[in-house]
């Protein structure tokens, strides 16, 4: 084979042009063409919740969670903050659903979204006082929170200390459990998404692509990025408060680093920034990481190499990967010399 | 019993500042990410302990050979890898990091756990300091901190890599129109980094036993001091070593060893919410916050 002379030339599909600019949707073919990406993942997701066999059903519960917690890293993204302890969100979450149904005996239905919301308002309040840091001087912060609350857990002995707290109300059956995880992600999905879309979302776009200039336009920057923490923070503590109930336990480990670097991880390898592409990435590494269960000890270590090969093989990852070759056709192109 | 907390403080501060130096010398001046920086600590440990148990080589033979490995794996890991990725500040920190998860992941599965890991001291014997006595291979600790720091001074200062090492850090296109080979000085950075974590490993180990967690702590370590001293300063991270070691000390003797790890933290929380860019770091120091 010789090496091929020209260049790669990448065209925007004429149905994708129309369809971005007016809406005139005037055949099957192209309402189709707008409904496949949306409707086909829903269909698939439908047939795996009715027709996996049970362990692979919990499997599936577990993805969507994770899924939920990638989905609240990536939006964090979009507003410019990018974080390195998304355990942080998860484990205020878990503790307070935890904590709330060990005090009161509050059933899991009240407790999930009690959690929720006022874990999305402890982590907004407890990182407020870094919001204006930028860059890698956020992430660090978020880095370090997390770790120094389980050692402020183990010494102080709260909580259950390095017990943790068990005993905790389950879900009535693996069906509640199925439509509820299933549910919640979808509704993250497609929320957030929309969010992104309105002029809601490009104001949060704008603080991560120059955060200057929206200030100079009268815009209170840091207002809006409490309000995207508040948004991400919710999701993450809600996938907390629904490991929670689902392991019937909470203690240390949910603050562990393998929260913080499983969302990270996800987002790489479905594609950063596209809230759809972290969602793709947890429903790849997480049964991943289970199909890989067998090999034991070496499990990691295999999950460690696999993402470096996908980092260097596809660095803008999956999902962005997937929607140029929908959306757009390549072919190669004479080069005058 | 306080002169006993304080000497072994500075031995304590100077370790933190050893184990610092090869990941600030990559991070911190050249702004290249090696979070596999702890895996290559612990894999010189191990490295040597083979070389020494399996092989049977002298520990002067052993020590050079395995700085040299750790320096070349860090150089290859640069061309193999992290070219590929140079500028996405988050690809390259997952990317290493997942080298260093699968690095020290591996020897866990190998079973390299138990008290029969541990490396040779240098010198049996210790010397008297006022009523207190100190071993050898805390004074060699010292020496070579002291040591090693003094030659990173220089180095940035006075020698053309060192300079350049700066250089691509502060500005990497106006480095780059000065003729300085980016690509170059980061594969040089970090096989320098790597070699700089195998002669930390092996004056430190040898106190304890080698661990496949002390990979994770030591990671964290490096980039507490990196951070609390301020990416870029060298005189920073010799002053964030010792205010983190004393810290460490002091506390492990009044509160107990829980609350240890605890005042690391909380140095590095203090830092960065009160000034973001380290105690000497200037480099930065404009783009910190909004």
């Amino acid at each position: 084979m010789g090496q091929r002379h020209g260049r790669k030339e990448r065209l925007d599909r004429g149905i994708k042009a129309r369809s971005e600019d007016i809406f005139a949707l005037s055949s099957w073919r192209e309402l189709l063409y707008l409904l496949c990406p949306r409707v086909v993942p829903l269909l698939v997701l439908f047939c795996l919740a009715l027709g996996l066999p049970v362990y692979w059903k919990k499997v599936l519960v577990t993805s969507a969670i994770f899924g939920i917690l990638a989905m609240s890293w990536d939006f964090l993204v979009c507003a410019g903050l990018v974080s390195l302890g998304q355990a942080l969100f998860f484990g205020v979450g878990a503790y307070l659903a935890g904590t709330l149904h060990h005090a009161w005996g509050w059933p899991w239905w009240f407790t999930i979204p009690v959690a929720s919301l006022l874990g999305g308002g402890i982590c907004t309040i407890l990182l407020a006082p870094v919001l204006r840091l930028r860059g890698i001087y956020f992430s660090m912060v978020t880095l370090v929170l997390p770790l120094m609350l389980v050692r402020i857990i183990e010494a102080t002995k709260v909580l259950g200390g390095t017990e943790g707290l068990s005993g905790i109300q389950g879900f009535p059956n693996l069906g509640v459990e199925l439509v509820l995880s299933l549910g919640a992600f979808l509704a993250a999905l497609f929320g957030y998404r929309r969010i992104l879309g309105t002029d809601y979302g490009l104001v949060l776009q704008g603080i991560r692509d120059n955060d200057r200039s929206v200030i100079s336009s009268g815009i209170n920057a840091h207002w809006f990025r409490a309000q995207a923490l508040f948004l991400a923070g919710c999701l993450g503590a809600l996938a907390g408060a629904f490991m929670t109930h689902a392991y019937m336990f909470v203690g240390m480990p949910v603050f562990a680093l393998d929260y913080s670097i499983l969302p990270i991880t996800a987002a790489v390898v479905g594609g950063m920034g596209s809230i759809a592409g972290p969602a793709l990435g947890a429903f790849l590494l997480v049964p991943l990481s289970e199909a890989l269960r067998a090999l034991g000890a070496l499990r990691i270590v295999f999950y460690g190499v696999f993402l470096v090969i996908f980092i260097v093989g596809l660095p803008e990852g999956l999902f962005h990967y997937l929607r140029r070759k929908y959306h757009q056709f390549e072919r190669w192109t004479a080069v005058e010399s | 019993m306080l002169w006993g907390a304080l000497l072994y403080g500075v031995v304590n501060s100077v370790s933190l500042a050893l184990v610092a130096l090869g990941f600030n010398l990559t991070f911190g001046i050249s702004g290249i990410a090696n979070f596999s920086y702890g895996a290559m600590y612990v894999l010189a440990g191990y490295g040597t302990w083979m070389l020494l148990q399996r092989v049977g080589l002298p520990l002067g033979i052993a020590i050079p050979l395995m700085v040299i490995g750790t320096s070349l794996l860090g150089a290859l890991l640069y061309k193999v890898v992290l070219v590929r990725i140079r500028g996405m500040v988050i690809s390259e920190v997952i990317a290493t990091f997942g080298i260093g998860l699968a690095i020290l992941e591996f020897f866990r599965y190998l079973g390299f756990i138990g008290f029969q890991y541990t490396l040779p001291v240098f010198a049996e014997g210790s010397v008297q300091i006022g009523n207190l006595f100190l071993d050898l291979q805390r004074v060699s600790i010292l020496v070579l901190g002291g040591g090693l720091t003094t030659f990173l001074w220089f180095f940035t200062r006075y020698t053309r890599t060192g300079r350049a090492f700066r250089g691509i850090a502060q500005d990497e296109y106006t480095a780059l129109c000065l003729g300085i080979d980016s690509d170059r000085i980061a594969t040089l950075a970090m096989s320098f980094g790597g070699g700089l974590c195998a002669l930390a490993a092996v004056v430190i180990l040898p106190i304890g036993t080698i661990s496949v967690d002390a990979g994770y702590d030591v990671l964290l370590e490096a980039l507490a001091v990196c951070i609390v001293g301020g990416l870029g300063s060298a005189l920073g991270m010799v002053i964030a070593s010792f205010v983190l070691g004393m810290a460490q000390s002091i506390t492990s003797m009044y509160l107990g060893s829980h609350w240890m790890m605890i005042v690391n933290l909380l140095a590095i929380l203090l830092i960065l919410g009160i000034k973001p860019s380290g105690l000497l770091g200037k480099q930065k120091e404009l783009e910190e916050r909004i």
